[in-house]
């Protein structure tokens, strides 16, 4: 049974000029259980639009959306979400926010306290606990988001492209990261992006979207390369370069459509 | 550097009254403004005796108790004025169905000059400190009331959707997002909002009271005792700063969290 599954969702959105804007279209996506799916497609093509569609925060304007069988409605609890910009209360030290989920579930203070120590070691932020996100540099505050998320032990983790503030060589130290806690736990995963390398090296499954609007997937590629997989070392793989050719082949002409259409967005 | 500037404040004080004491003591300088000697004297005081006057206050003891008044008023001021600001700003800001409703009435209540309810909060409240603590609180209130509003709609939405996704319900998420928030805004408010307290007590004070600095400002001016006016201004101004002091102290400790501008500040 897919962990999640899109079933012609569609979004539409009331434009400010009047008329209306249509995000996604007829999208049908479904999500194994302990699958890590990478979902890229050119800018501004609504993207986290589907992210937020599979999370509960948005209804989609028709289609469905299914989590283990069961149709959605309201927010998604069995999903962990790690947006794209800053998302820690600024007012709760690290400690505080990692915890803050077992806090709304009810969990004791030192339960909790015990808890989120344990997981902030797990992401290499010990004894930085009692700083504050404005005090931890920018890797580190995605470590505390990771924390955050996963200490609440989701089934699905939906990732809105956690990574792409990060300079390279955090990035890839965070994503081998990702890729170990995953492997010892193995989630569903949605992970949006826009690096079509980062989606391979990370992926089971690399799904390509259109450019928008009325984005949908033109592509679906499965990546058979060897785990456990280190995301540096990966991209030297001769089956990466092939698959990189290949899902890079069929994106190109979208890629292209976004940036002409952006462009003229600006323009105009 | 940071010593020299200090002593240049002091020495550029210092000058001022000095320079004061020049031109308004009778006869030291030949009179150039007015024919009577003592006319200057008259209208702009000697800082002489007007530290004279500061003194006796303070050996006699007589303006604790007037200072005690004016820090009672100032400080219920400030909190009734904040807690009702607080509330407001979070339930305004909260529900758009009643913001539409009362914002007009919440601008002309705060384009009006509030000192004009001074009379009726007398009569209401009598000529105790209750009179001047209403004043104060209608200036502190608008003040935290439109920090907070602005506070409640300016909550990133990602912190909330996150915040969300963790499990908050709608209880939670007031306690845990729209509160800390708003508070915060309070606090980025309070050098302002005290100052508005303070100006609320002695104006109320100015305008019928039995005690407070206010109050023996406005007894010195009936006698036509300049200096007497003057050394209660100078005595409430360092007040004012103290009480600044005072502030700045309890906003670093409480918004610890935020980025500070010391933290990035060029050396």
């Amino acid at each position: 049974m897919a962990a999640v599954s899109f079933e012609a969702v569609t979004c539409s959105f009331a434009a400010r000029a009047g008329g209306s804007y249509t995000a996604v279209k007829d999208v049908t996506l479904a999500v194994g259980e302990g699958e890590f799916v990478s979902v890229v497609g050119p800018t501004g093509c609504g993207k986290s639009t589907l992210l937020n569609v599979a999370a509960g925060l948005l209804r989609p304007s028709s289609g469905a959306v299914r989590v283990f069988g069961e149709p959605l409605a309201g927010i998604n609890r069995r999903a962990g979400y790690m947006f794209q910009s800053e998302a820690l209360m600024p007012w709760r030290s690290a400690l505080a926010n990692v915890t803050a989920g077992l806090e709304f579930r009810g969990v004791s203070p030192g339960e909790a306290r015990r808890r989120g120590e344990e997981w902030l070691e797990r992401v290499g932020l010990a004894g930085f606990g009692d700083r504050y996100p404005h005090q931890l540099s920018g890797g580190m505050r995605k470590r505390v988001s990771l924390a955050q998320m996963l200490i609440l032990d989701p089934q699905i983790l939906l990732m809105d492209e956690p990574f792409s503030a990060l300079d390279v060589q955090t990035r890839s130290l965070m994503e081998n990261e990702l890729l170990d806690l995953w492997s010892a736990n193995r989630k569903s995963v949605v992970f949006i992006t826009h690096d079509l390398e980062e989606a391979i090296a990370l992926s089971d499954r690399v799904v390509v979207l259109s450019a928008g609007p009325a984005t949908r997937p033109i592509g679906d590629f499965p990546i058979a390369l060897p785990r456990p997989r280190d995301v540096a070392e990966i991209r030297l793989n001769p089956g990466f370069i092939a698959l990189h050719d290949r899902i890079w082949h069929s994106m190109k002409e979208e890629v292209l459509k976004g940036y002409a259409q952006t462009r003229n967005r600006v323009a105009g | 550097m940071r010593r020299s500037l200090w002593l240049w404040q002091v020495i550029l004080v210092v000058a001022i009254f000095a320079v004061w004491q020049v031109l308004t003591q009778p006869g030291l300088v030949p009179p150039f403004m007015w024919e009577n000697p003592d006319r200057a004297a008259f209208f702009f005081g000697e800082p002489v005796k007007m530290f004279h006057a500061i003194w006796a206050w303070f050996t006699d003891g007589t303006i604790y108790r007037h200072l005690w008044v004016t820090l009672e008023e100032t400080v219920l001021a400030f909190g009734i004025g904040s807690v009702l600001g607080l509330a407001f700003g979070l339930w305004l800001g909260l529900s758009p169905t009643a913001s539409a409703l009362l914002d007009p009435y919440i601008t002309a209540m705060n384009a009006m000059p509030r000192v004009v309810l001074a009379p009726i909060f007398m009569v209401w409240f009598g000529l105790g400190i209750w009179s001047k603590v209403a004043l104060g609180v209608t200036l502190v209130f608008f003040i935290v009331f439109f920090n907070v509003y602005q506070g409640v709609k300016e909550v990133s939405p990602v912190v909330l959707s996150n915040t969300v996704m963790l499990g908050a319900n709608r209880r939670q998420l007031l306690r845990f997002v729209y509160l800390p928030s708003a508070t915060s805004w309070v606090f980025s408010s309070l050098h302002t909002s005290v100052g508005m307290a303070f100006v609320g007590a002695v104006v109320g004070e100015y305008l019928g009271s039995a005690s407070g600095v206010g109050y023996l400002i406005q007894q010195a001016e009936g006698a036509f005792d300049i200096n007497t006016v003057f050394a209660g201004i100078l005595v409430l101004t360092a007040f004012a700063l103290v009480l600044d002091f005072a502030v700045s102290r309890v906003e670093r400790r409480l918004l610890q969290w935020r980025p500070g501008r010391a933290e990035t500040e060029q050396l």
